[in-house]
């Protein structure tokens, strides 16, 4: 199998669409025939990436590369960064608005969710620029 | 093993995806209103009961692969999600009971 390459342009005003790229990963991936555990783990990390930029971020843009034996997440934003990191790390650890926090978002969990569930994660971020956040899903058959 | 059929029966709920396949059989339940907490403890096959009613809720529902979805309380489903679970076919049901008065009643289907 050659290294697939999906992208997605997330729409950071419409929350009817986010989970929408996370939804179509773990469509390709089921047609792919992965295991239900790597599939599991992928669409859980993207889907909490996937809203953090809808909510925090105001969109960007996410690029999967999937080979036999690992998924590799990228998603690149504008937003405004991370200010404390080590915070943001925190499980509970939320800026969200109560807007947000009304859709039963804003539990300080999806940095955590991410961690756990993927092999390799890393965020670089800078104040004003925006956020990168770079996952690696590895399948364990 | 209980399917969301006897579920269904036993706790008369309001089904709002009649096409959703129902004979599939449960696995246990987890009840919980944040999303990523949620998505971090839900499971395969679950019955997740909650009062969370918008378009998340078919995301969540379908990334964790729960059996089907209960909104408790009297809460009604927003019309997004009620298009998004036709059109991913997610089993979702309302009940105008608590959440505790639901859990009771799971319990009593899951351990018949
Ligand atoms: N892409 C991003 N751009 C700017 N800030 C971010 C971004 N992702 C995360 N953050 C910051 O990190 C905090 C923690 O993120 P995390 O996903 O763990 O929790 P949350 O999104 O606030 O709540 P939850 O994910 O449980 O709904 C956020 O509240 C926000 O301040
Ligand atoms: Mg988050």
């Amino acid at each position: 199998m050659d290294k697939i390459h999906l992208q997605y342009n997330v729409d950071g005003e419409d929350f009817t669409l986010a989970g929408e790229a996370s939804s179509d990963v773990r469509r390709v991936l089921r047609k792919l025939g992965f295991d239900g555990d790597t599939i599991r783990r992928a669409a859980i990390c993207m889907y909490e990436g996937e809203i953090n930029m809808v909510i925090h971020a105001s969109g960007g843009v996410i690029d999967v590369y999937i080979d036999p034996d690992s998924i590799e997440i990228i998603m690149a934003d504008t937003g405004p960064g991370i200010a404390d990191i080590e915070k943001a790390w925190q499980e509970g650890y939320t800026t969200a608005s109560q807007t947000v926090r009304d859709l039963g978002f804003g539990a300080g969990m999806g940095l955590p969710n991410m961690k756990r569930y993927s092999d390799f994660i890393d965020i670089e971020t800078e104040l004003g620029k925006g956020t990168t956040v770079k996952m690696i899903i590895k399948t364990r058959s | 093993m209980a399917t969301i059929k006897n579920l269904q029966q036993q706790l008369e709920l309001i089904n709002h995806n009649p096409d959703a396949d129902c004979d599939r059989e449960l696995s246990g339940c987890y009840i919980g209103d944040l999303l990523s907490w949620v998505m971090a403890h839900a499971f395969s096959g679950c019955v997740w009961i909650t009062i969370m009613s918008n378009i998340n809720v078919a995301a969540v529902a379908s990334l964790t692969d729960a059996a089907c979805v209960i909104m408790a309380e009297g809460v009604q489903p927003d019309q997004d999600l009620l298009d998004r679970v036709k059109r991913d076919d997610i089993a979702l049901f309302t009940s105008p009971l608590s959440v505790y008065e639901i859990a009771i009643k799971v319990h009593d289907v899951l351990n018949a």
